[in-house]
């Protein structure tokens, strides 16, 4: 018997239909480039863009993304009046851009930019109507101009679908249509946690990185200081691609070589820092499963999941990990060992990371990471932003010669590198943990189980006869799924490792715009290649590490290596709730204290703290210090406790004298 | 000192425990979220910022989408209305028929400003509506829930006068 093949034509030609999921795929696949904004294969169909449209014999003009291939379909994708269509779409969409394209840092890079090239728009006939609106700057992350929105919604699906949290969404309708944050708020001020992966699917500069490179150049061309740079492991695989290498090119070498030719007196690699975390990240989690406490024990070296956690999971703080991310143990540590060993004044020392994370550069602006009040890590640039920089000093990058990082805080293992991928940190602390655990040494270093793009991998070893359960997720919807599914008791694991970016620090918002459909399996490729590539590929072989601890921080875990390299968490779900003044006076510089009321049903405990902070404030005559709010929370307060929010500092499960004494330190 | 605290807190409290109510009568669904939204605006005469998040919170959804419907709406108003509101027709029929006119009349009589559209008082709020279906009146008014129907701007000045008196008795 004869199977019947299922074909349509496109422009033509004859094409098999292959469970395509839409005309779309199909006719890309057939070799055709239909121009889209809205359409994203990571995310749900949208169908608003209207470029991608085709005509269809005996239907008529129909969106190809959201229509269905049909044997027999005749299609065409080029025909004058699909043209004439496209092309007022793109010259309505120009007529209210801000098209200030020369300056805008996604110049040359811009999806409306190059199909109003490739459709061969040379006039906009219609005016002008809409005034510019205000950029959002407020975020350190990511900057946001309403002037340059599409909307496309691919920003608002990504936040939503994949990263589970759903910080901006469409609002208004018709003409005063807009993407926003809730209530028209800036975007810092509520749940963004700083991903940025929507400006990572933004087609144009409507949402794009926060630049910080003016302030970079100045602290370069500052004679007094003394600039040395961090690099992220997932940059050295992505770099390239800025210069139209391949995707995942490795460019270790002359990425260390601009960097020195743009001014960095010193060049160090995060992947030193990265392996210090697994020292005491591996041990604290040995810690906490001999005694049984804690478990599952999460990463903290995605900023991103942090603030999601302390958003979201408030109840699982203690079981995040209390070892500060890789970059900021690198600030940590350069700002106390190598004023002594560059010789220069700790004041004179700037410390510049380079990320491919967008949350990074707020982590570095957090107040936990200051040490007497200067950050700990004083700049961070994007992957991209470094590119921007190292064109604009004329550097051809890709005729330079390989250079080597400076040491020591230059050298790292294998173990290091993979923390770039989704898979690595576990990956790492379990070639540490399996050495420790089975006291001999580790020969065959690779977790396959856990290495992969698949959204959820599990593992469960047998490391000396104990289990040890493992889970990797990417993804802050698939870590929200898997969160709820511990909450519930579903299922039970020691050790997680939560990445906010699907694909790791390789896809974070930071790197170049990726064109590649397999870009995340390129980069991560590269990554493991490079692993294995390297002479060390156990962190706890990084005999400059163990150098470090006899020198600087003792023991593993000890009371220095705690002050230094570790932090605290604090709940930040309170961003909407309702707040009502109780004693607030028009001094300035007020401490705002806020006592957080649980509305349903659990209100007691809130107003009696509540009473006794009002009395104390009154009786004290501290109203010109101290201003005194109440929220009402619709959340159930656990176990009918209260939260008390000092300046910045959230105490949850607190009680009167908890605030009181809070209170005092802060406006001592 | 504490007495005035407890009393803003009991107040609000109260408030969110009508929403409560509200949330418990649809069972805490998010699919019902109009019809919530609706509720509310019922209660509150329009949606205050507050209880929208404290909407979004209880039912598990991001504060930026239930912005996001109440906005994409018309019916649903992010500002606080007067006590009684006008909602002129028009739609294309009532356009022809002269209802710029009422409009005109209208927000003179009761000073409304560029933009504004609740008199100072918070007694009278002017809205217009794309069409109410009810084309054979036109120009058709509708006061709180009383449709009128072929008004006049002196007509309409009468209603507006109509109940001012009613206010002061």
């Amino acid at each position: 018997m004869i199977v019947e093949t299922k074909t349509v034509t496109v422009d033509g030609m004859e094409v098999v239909i292959d469970n395509d999921r839409n005309l779309l795929e199909l006719i890309r696949r057939a070799g055709v480039e239909i121009p889209t904004f809205c359409y994203h294969s990571d995310l749900s169909i949208y169908g608003a863009c209207r470029l991608c449209l085709v005509d269809v014999e005996g239907r008529g003009i129909m969106a190809s993304c959201s229509t269905k291939p049909e044997a027999g379909m005749k299609i065409r994708t080029n025909t004058a009046e699909i043209r004439e269509i496209r092309k007022v779409t793109l010259e309505l969409l120009l007529a209210n851009h801000n098209r200030e394209c020369p300056t805008c840092s996604r110049s040359s890079n811009c999806s409306l930019q190059d199909l109003a090239r490739r459709l061969g728009v040379d006039t906009i006939r219609f005016k002008q109507l809409e005034e510019m609106k205000p950029i959002d700057k407020s975020s350190y992350s990511i900057q946001r101009d309403p002037n340059k929105c599409v909307l496309c919604g691919d920003c608002v699906r990504v936040c939503h679908e994949v990263q589970g949290i759903g910080a901006i969404d469409f609002a208004n309708r018709g003409s005063t249509a807009c993407v926003a944050p809730a209530f028209q708020r800036d975007l810092n001020a509520g749940e963004c946690v700083n991903c940025g992966q929507c400006a990572a699917v933004c087609p144009t500069g409507a949402l794009i990185p926060h630049q910080e490179r003016e302030d970079v150049w100045k602290a370069i061309e500052n004679p007094k200081k003394t600039v040395v740079a961090q690099i992220a492991p997932a940059v050295r695989v992505a770099l390239g691609e800025y210069f139209g290498m391949e995707p995942g090119a490795v460019v270790t070498g002359q990425m260390v070589a601009a960097l020195k030719r743009l001014g960095f007196d010193e060049v160090y690699d995060t992947v030193f820092t990265a392996d210090l975390t697994i020292f005491e990240e591996a041990n604290e989690f040995l810690g906490r499963y001999t005694k049984g406490e804690k478990l599952p024990l999460f990463t903290s070296c995605c900023p991103g999941w942090v603030k999601f956690a302390e958003t979201y999971f408030p109840d699982f703080l203690p079981n995040l990990s209390s070892c500060k991310s890789p970059q900021q143990m690198f600030g940590s540590l350069a700002k106390k060992v190598l004023p002594a060993q560059l010789g220069v004044a700790k004041e004179d020392l700037v410390v510049v990371s380079i990320m491919p994370c967008t949350a990074k550069k707020t982590e570095a602006k957090l107040d936990k990471f200051k040490t007497d009040g200067q950050p700990d890590v004083d700049h961070v640039l994007t992957t991209q932003e470094i590119g921007r920089m190292i064109r604009a000093a004329g550097i051809q990058f890709d005729e330079l010669e390989p250079e080597a990082f400076d040491m020591p805080l230059g050298f790292g293992t294998g173990a290091g590198v993979i923390f770039g991928s989704t898979g690595g940190v576990m990956e790492a602390a379990l070639r540490y943990v399996v050495e420790k655990v089975e006291n001999k040494p580790l020969t065959k270093v690779e977790f396959k189980a856990v290495r992969g793009l698949e959204s959820l991998r599990e593992a469960e070893l047998d490391v000396a006869g104990n289990k040890v359960r493992v889970a990797v997720v990417h993804g802050l919807k698939n870590a929200r799924d898997l969160c709820e599914r511990i909450r519930a008791g579903e299922v039970h694991y020691d050790f997680i490792e939560v990445m906010a970016c699907p694909g790791g620090c390789i896809a974070g918002a930071g790197q170049p715009i990726a064109h590649d459909r397999n870009i995340r399996q390129r980069r991560m490729q590269s990554i493991y290649n490079v692993d294995k590539s390297m002479q060390v590929q156990k962190s706890q072989d990084n005999h400059f590490v163990v150098d470090t601890y006899k020198e600087h921080l003792g023991e593993v875990g000890g009371h220095e290596a705690h002050h230094l390299l570790h932090t605290v968490y604090e709940q930040h779900n309170q961003f909407f709730d309702a707040r009502v003044p109780i004693l607030v006076d028009a001094t300035e510089n007020d401490l705002p204290v806020t006592v957080t009321i649980g509305a349903n049903g659990s209100a007691e405990t809130g107003q009696k703290v509540l009473a006794s902070l009002v009395d104390y404030v009154k009786g004290n005559k501290l109203t010109n210090k101290v201003n005194l709010y109440a929220a009402f929370s619709p959340r159930s307060l656990k176990g009918n406790t209260t939260t008390v929010t000092v300046g910045e500092h959230t105490l949850s499960a607190c009680d009167a004298d908890e605030a009181l004494t809070a209170i005092k330190k802060a406006i001592k | 000192m504490v007495q005035a605290a407890m009393e803003k807190t009991k107040n609000m409290l109260e408030r969110f425990a009508e929403v409560d109510k509200i949330l418990e009568r649809n069972g805490k669904n998010k699919a019902k979220l109009i019809r919530i939204l609706q509720e509310v605006q019922e209660e509150y005469k329009y949606l205050p910022e507050d209880i929208m998040a404290y909407v979004a919170n209880s039912l598990g959804l991001a504060p930026a989408k239930v912005f996001g419907v109440a906005t994409f709406y018309a019916h649903f108003a992010l500002s606080p209305k007067g006590k009684h509101v006008f909602r002129v027709c028009d739609g294309t029929a009532c356009h022809v028929k002269g209802s710029q006119k009422i409009i005109d009349a209208l927000r003179s009589e009761l000073k409304l400003e560029d933009g504004q559209t609740t008199s100072d008082d918070m007694v009278f709020t002017v809205e217009t509506v794309s069409c109410l279906g009810a084309c054979g009146l036109a120009p058709v008014l509708v006061i709180d829930e009383d449709v009128h129907g072929q008004v006049t701007a002196d007509k309409a000045m009468e209603l507006v006068r109509a109940l001012r008196e009613q206010e002061k008795a």
